[in-house]
């Protein structure tokens, strides 16, 4: 459906910037996600960054797997 | 990442404990190849089937559209610039890159920011590119759009195809010709999309669904959350990737999609004719609309003799069970969409799925 | 004075313009002393070991890229090829496709880089030839090279040697080099830590024989790691398993193929080899690799199993697995 991949603001002019992903560089444009500031990670799909990937949500992400696994395991102590 | 690690294989033993039959379908082709590259199938429990659904760009153009694709290709003056995806589907005898050998104008781009960037370079061309994918990548070829006509660069033109998730989804449910116990839903349409449109899944056909991401862990979280509402009888939707899709999703990716394009009746391979499933160019933007600045002829969809992609992805049958699977349709010379692209699930099942143990 | 010196069709002709493209442009950068003497064929002394030939054509596009160019590349991919068969390479030949209009300096950045490259491998570039075709009908430079080595007595590499419980070395990083050609091609540009990996392997090939029972050797250009590891278990009739947390792949490379939607085992190499190696020899083997500059970061990832020919299962870190398939169709930009 559709690939995308977190990258990070390195640099940003008006609606271009660019876009820093495990020391690859290359210039995306911001125009779908207006708010976005240099330093913040975004999500990179086709040329335009399309969402804001917050730290929040990821530690959210994580806390969600925990819950999930020392519900489940029988053998839990 | 060993943390998350940790918790992957624990979640993976917990994935793999569940003993209830049930039918689940992803509907997302980026979620079926990364299903497989885990190699998350072998990890499941017997008596669950994954089915793959409408989601892959490829596999749902009509066949009549992939004829007129190619037809402006063809066109003197015109160069066609598309996603790789579309490079080898096959038309009714041959395919892009076939035609390309014949020297129609074809480029493969990463971006419609590249394909604007040829037409800039070349001003004498028409450069056309092709809109495939679904909500999000509609938003990104809007903007394309709206940077071409700010700009002046108005031998840059689209030839839309997006496609909408929700629709697909109401009349895949509509037939009642599969059983799904549980929908694993494309996680980054839903970055765009949010939550709020799946809620008729829950609310009106009582299917629960989950919001998935694409990491082996992401899908695995995924997987252990829909496999508990399934068997409490939960119909709810839940957001197992929050660190990109929040339950508003992206309001100004949709306000640009909707200021260029507006929805409309669209043909997909194997569903047929869906009401409002498809987007075309607002009447404003006829001057950047291949639809409308070429005298495409209509092309029927005829599906070549045999082919079954269209009940493979409805999840009505799996590619093992179509007669011309890794017979006469393999992923060097296919049949059917579902073959060429590494994202349908023919070819992924071809790829990853055949004794993949 | 015109303003920009180009290839001319006239360079063609074998006439006056042709004899000084040889002997005032080529023979400036190859100064061996066969290859001067312009004769029609090359002959070369006689060593003791047994010949072996292989052959390679270079249509790189773009003919520049981030850690190398066509004519490095020419050089080295012929050398690795002679290398991977055992073979020490002693004698190149190369043959220049130029397009009309071609302009003189590119020409002359291609020659001193080949050139620095064949003094580097050491090995003399004993014969040539330049044609030129005319504008359009090649994308600037088309090189073709010959690549003679000499296989010392009692060495015997190929497929055919492969054992069940072999061990399956890679000597580095995998993918470089076709992420770096593929950064600088139109519509994919991107900067970072891409760079081409290209690199002769005639030197480390000796310290790894001499280290242990090495099998096979095989370099993975055009297709990457999946096709060296399909082709050679096919070869051989046998099965093989690799182990996917134990490939090393650049964070740059990586990060690149996710945005294009690539995978970097399907992604060419051109300073990497892959080794199968008797299962006692094969820590061995692993410390010379690692001790060589082109292995610092070499790792074994498989082994080599009994089972359907050319079939390779890839373990995941979560314990599933999956068929390596060799790729259909190009390797191109993805949104799916």
């Amino acid at each position: 459906m559709c690939l995308a991949v977190p990258v990070r603001i390195v640099r940003r002019v008006g609606d271009l910037a660019e876009v820093d992903a495990g020391g690859v560089r290359k210039e995306v444009s911001l125009l779908l996600v207006p708010e976005a500031a240099v330093g913040d990670y975004v999500l990179l799909h086709a040329g335009y960054a399309i969402q804001l990937v917050d730290e929040a949500g990821a530690r959210e992400t994580l806390e969600l797997m925990r819950q999930l696994v020392e519900a489940e395991e029988p053998d839990a102590d | 990442m060993d943390d998350t690690q940790a918790l992957g294989r624990r979640l993976a033993a917990a994935v793999s404990r569940h003993d209830r039959r049930m039918q689940l379908m992803e509907v997302c082709g980026t979620h079926t190849v990364a299903i497989f590259r885990a190699g998350i199938r072998t990890l499941l429990p017997p008596g669950v089937r994954l089915l793959s659904g409408p989601g892959c760009p490829v596999c749902v153009t009509a066949a009549g559209e992939v004829e007129r694709a190619m037809h402006l290709a063809r066109a003197p003056g015109v160069l066609l610039a598309v996603f790789g995806d579309m490079l080898r589907v096959p038309g009714r005898r041959e395919s892009l890159a076939e035609a390309r050998a014949e020297g129609a104008g074809v480029r493969v781009v990463y971006s419609p920011r590249d394909a604007l960037e040829l037409a800039r370079r070349h001003p004498k061309l028409r450069v056309v590119f092709w809109g495939v994918g679904f909500e999000t990548t509609a938003p990104g070829v809007a903007a394309a759009v709206l940077e071409a006509r700010a700009t002046g660069v108005d031998n840059f033109l689209v030839y839309c195809a997006h496609k909408l998730v929700p629709p697909a989804l109401e009349a895949l449910l509509a037939t009642g010709e599969v059983r799904v116990d549980g929908f694993i839903l494309p996680g980054h349409v839903s970055t765009v999309l949010g939550t709020t449109p799946y809620a008729f899944l829950a609310e009106r056909h009582g299917v629960p669904a989950v919001v998935a991401g694409f990491e082996p862990t992401d899908l695995l979280l995924a997987l252990e959350l829909l496999l508990r509402l399934v068997e409490r009888g939960e119909a709810k939707v839940e957001n197992a990737y929050p660190r990109a899709v929040r339950r508003e999703g992206n309001p100004a990716a949709r306000a640009v999609m909707d200021r260029v394009f507006r929805p409309v009746d669209a043909r997909w391979r194997g569903l047929g004719e869906i009401p409002g499933s498809g987007l075309a160019l607002r009447e404003e933007f006829a001057a950047h609309d291949a639809a409308r600045q070429f005298a495409l002829p209509e092309f029927p969809d005829a599906e070549p003799r045999g082919c079954r992609c269209g009940e493979v992805l409805r999840g009505a049958v799996l590619p093992p069970e179509c007669p011309l699977f890794d017979r006469r349709c393999t992923p060097v010379s296919p049949v059917g969409p579902c073959m060429v692209s590494s994202e349908g699930s023919c070819a992924a099942y071809h790829r990853y799925g055949r004794r993949a143990g | 004075m015109r303003e920009v010196e180009r290839i001319l069709l006239a360079h063609g002709s074998g006439g006056e313009l042709s004899r000084r493209l040889v002997e005032e442009e080529v023979l400036r950068y190859f100064d061996d002393p066969v290859l001067g003497r312009l004769e029609d064929a090359a002959r070369v002394p006689a060593f003791p070991g047994r010949p072996a030939l292989t052959t390679d054509a270079f249509v790189v596009r773009p003919l520049f890229f981030p850690g190398g160019d066509i004519g490095k590349l020419a050089v080295y991919g012929t050398v690795n090829d002679l290398a991977m068969a055992g073979a020490r390479p002693r004698y190149l030949s190369l043959a220049w496709v130029l397009e009309e209009g071609l302009e003189l300096a590119v020409l002359r950045r291609v020659l001193a880089s080949a050139a620095r490259a064949a003094k580097a491998a050491g090995v003399a570039v004993v014969a040539g030839d330049t044609k030129v075709v005319e504008r359009g009908k090649a994308d600037g430079l088309y090189l073709i090279s010959a690549g003679v080595g000499e296989v010392p007595p009692g060495r015997d590499l190929g497929p055919a040697r492969l054992r069940s419980g072999d061990r399956i070395l890679v000597s580095g990083p995998v993918g470089d080099h076709g992420m770096a050609v593929l950064s600088r091609r139109e519509g994919m540009e991107f900067e970072g830590e891409v760079v081409s990996d290209c690199a002769p392997l005639a030197g480390l090939v000796e310290e790894i024989l001499a280290a242990g029972e090495v099998h096979c050797l095989r370099d993975p250009t055009r297709g990457g790691l999946v096709a060296a590891l399909k082709e050679v278990a096919a070869a051989a009739g046998m099965a093989s398993e690799v182990t996917e947390a134990a490939i090393p792949v650049r964070p740059a490379v990586r990060a690149a193929c996710s945005i294009l939607g690539l995978d970097p085992l399907h992604l060419a190499n051109e300073g990497k080899l892959v080794a199968w190696v008797a299962p006692q020899d094969a820590a061995a083997v692993l410390a010379a690799m690692r001790r060589h500059p082109l292995g610092r970061e070499a790792a074994q990832i498989g082994e080599v199993l009994e089972g359907e020919p050319g079939r390779v299962v890839l373990t995941t870190p979560w314990g599933g697995r999956r068929r390596l398939e060799l790729l259909v169709g190009e390797d191109l930009p993805r949104i799916c």
